[in-house]
């Protein structure tokens, strides 16, 4: 079987800032991909280019053996962004209702899946507040829930964990493992938090537009020598350069 | 389907900004009815000091609306210092006209006032001395009016554009912000990861906003045709047709040049470029006077053909036919901002 998504030699750059070089990455069908990297690296726009927003200067990407950009694929990707990007004059209930409205799904399905999303992310008595009134965690599990609402086969997380509190971490992290191994989602988390990798099934180390290192957590313990993945990705960037 | 799903958000979202449907009701009347108590305020009779002038002139100065007040001995100062508009003086024979002159327009008024009665005078003066030139003198003339009458007042000639530019200003801001906020807070961004088209945004935009603008070009033109009795002679459905135009005009250019602004306060930066100049070519200033490089520029600004057809409708009671070439120029003018403003969204997805 073919992997899910499949990027080959793709390079990218803004005017003449190179932002991505001949990077390369298999992502398996029911994986949790982890790339991982500083700030400005790269990563949020590999995802992009995966999701179809930006194109590739040079190679290519398939995702579910279609070339990117495709817009009919989009039903088929959860893409959450690193804003929370939600309307705050509507209630939690009317964002998710507006976003299931702009995927295919008919009337009973949407409904099914509003109540699903929202039971997930543990909103369900929060629905008919305005999200102008939610807390921070709040609005990050309603982004959440969105990039789920029309039950893709692939979901892409861009820092899902970035500036909130350890706990609700924790329950994000464990909702991503149970949609991994539960409904067999193929997933990928952007992060740089280093202590975030060893969650994953793989990881890819990305900086300066370049993939230093991957494989699975433990392969690249090994390779390293090392327990700490802020050594292997010291390491991996020393050997690099 | 998508368009109509985002159609319904935007007027939720309106509906709960009580703030922002307020300004867009609401702040149009209200400048409007202050335009209209300021333009409308009474004439004053200008006062005038005279000295050493015959009675008949004065008599006759005073029939002529001028408040005339004798002076035995005047120096230098009495215009100041009694804040006349102007002082008659009459030494020798030779006759002297002092102006204040702090308000040009009513100064020139008072000259020709004084100067035509002086004329009058001297001629019926002749006229009695020579009854057989009485034949020779210019009869009095008859004005007939072409539009509007006697009682036009600048006002009516401004009130159309005004009733333009309103509807264009509000809705450029509005948009232009609703959009902008879109792009700020990632939900742009986020509705393009999704399978709509960027054509199902702008048009979900303009069908969305454009609502608001019908509600708010009613409100306008209903107000100021009924309660402000702003002079109306041709139909009215023409005058909500080029302001329905205009709206989606200005719809479209706020839109696209959100673009272009980072933040609100950079939508804002916007308006003495985009928003100012229109004012200036919608036919106040006679284009006839421009230079011509200015009158190149003029044709460039959709304000300019709102304003000649809003002008011809209301004042001069033009009829669809005699409008139809402003209001293909604004059609055009949509037509291109909406399609650069699908092209503009390419910058957040390249599909």
């Amino acid at each position: 079987m073919n992997p899910t998504i499949k990027v080959e030699q793709v390079s990218k750059s803004f005017g003449k800032k190179p932002v991505l070089n001949d990077v390369n990455l298999t992502i398996e069908k029911g994986q949790l991909y982890g790339l991982i990297g500083p700030s400005g690296a790269g990563k949020t726009t590999l995802v992009k280019m995966i999701v179809g927003m930006e194109k590739a200067d040079a190679g290519s990407i398939h995702v579910l053996d279609v070339p990117m950009p495709n817009l009919a694929l989009l039903q088929e990707i959860g893409y959450m962004a690193q804003s929370d990007a939600l309307y705050v004059e509507l209630t939690g209930e009317e964002n998710l209702k507006f976003f299931a409205s702009l995927y295919k799904l008919n009337k009973e399905e949407r409904k099914k899946r509003i109540a699903y999303a929202a039971d997930l992310v543990n909103l369900t008595g929060d629905l008919k507040k305005r999200v102008a009134a939610y807390s921070g965690g709040m609005k990050r599990r309603l982004s959440l829930a969105i990039a789920l609402i029309q039950d893709p086969k692939i979901l892409i997380l861009d820092e899902p964990t970035v500036g909130i509190d350890p706990e609700l971490k924790l329950s994000i992290w464990n909702e991503l493992l149970r949609l991994k191994n539960e409904d067999e989602k193929t997933i990928i988390v952007t992060t740089h938090v280093m202590d975030e990798a060893v969650k994953c099934d793989y990881i890819a180390m990305v900086r300066d537009g370049r993939i230093l290192t991957s494989g699975t957590p433990n392969e690249l313990k090994a390779l390293y020598g090392t327990d700490d993945f802020d050594e292997v990705f010291r390491k991996a960037g020393v050997k690099q350069s | 389907m998508r368009t109509m799903a985002l159609i319904k958000r935007i007027i939720k979202q309106m509906v709960r900004d009580k703030r922002t449907l307020a300004l867009m009701f609401v702040a149009p009347l209200l400048i409007l009815t202050l335009m209209y108590f300021l333009f409308n305020g009474n004439t004053v009779e200008p006062k005038l000091g005279v000295s050493g002038v015959d009675t008949s002139l004065i008599k006759a100065l005073k029939n002529a609306d001028i408040k005339v007040r004798e002076y035995e001995n005047v120096t230098k100062n009495t215009v100041v210092d009694d804040d006349l508009n102007g002082l008659l003086v009459q030494k020798d024979g030779q006759m002297n006209l002092t102006l204040q002159n702090d308000d040009p327009t009513s100064a020139r008024g008072l000259q020709a006032k004084v100067n035509q009665t002086v004329v009058a005078i001297a001629e019926s003066k002749l006229i009695q001395q020579n009854p057989a030139l009485a034949g020779m003198m210019p009869k009095k003339i008859e004005t007939n009016y072409v539009y509007g009458n006697k009682d036009t007042v600048f006002f009516d000639v401004l009130s159309p554009i005004l009733v333009g530019f309103f509807v264009f200003f509000f809705v450029f801001i509005i948009s232009g912000i609703g959009l902008l906020r879109e792009r700020t807070t990632g939900t742009l961004e986020r509705l393009l990861s999704t399978p709509i088209r960027r054509g199902e945004i702008v048009t979900a935009y303009l069908a969305g906003y454009g609502m608001f603008a019908v509600i708010q070009t009613c409100i306008v033109v209903f107000y100021a045709i009924n309660v402000l009795n702003i002079v109306l002679v041709g139909s009215i459905w023409n005058v909500l047709l080029i302001n329905l135009l205009l709206a989606l005009v200005a719809l479209s250019l706020g839109t696209l040049l959100s673009t272009f602004a980072a933040s609100e306060f950079q939508m804002m930066q916007f308006i003495p470029i985009a928003v100012v100049p229109q004012i200036f070519f919608a036919g106040i200033f006679p284009l006839e006077g421009m230079a011509d490089w200015l009158q190149v520029i003029a044709k460039l600004f959709p304000m300019f053909y709102a304003g000649d057809a809003l002008r011809g409708v209301m004042y001069k009671g033009f009829s669809f036919s005699e409008i139809s070439g402003d209001l293909l120029a604004l059609v055009i003018f949509a037509l291109i901002f909406v399609i650069l403003n699908i092209l503009s969204m390419k910058k957040y997805r390249k599909l």
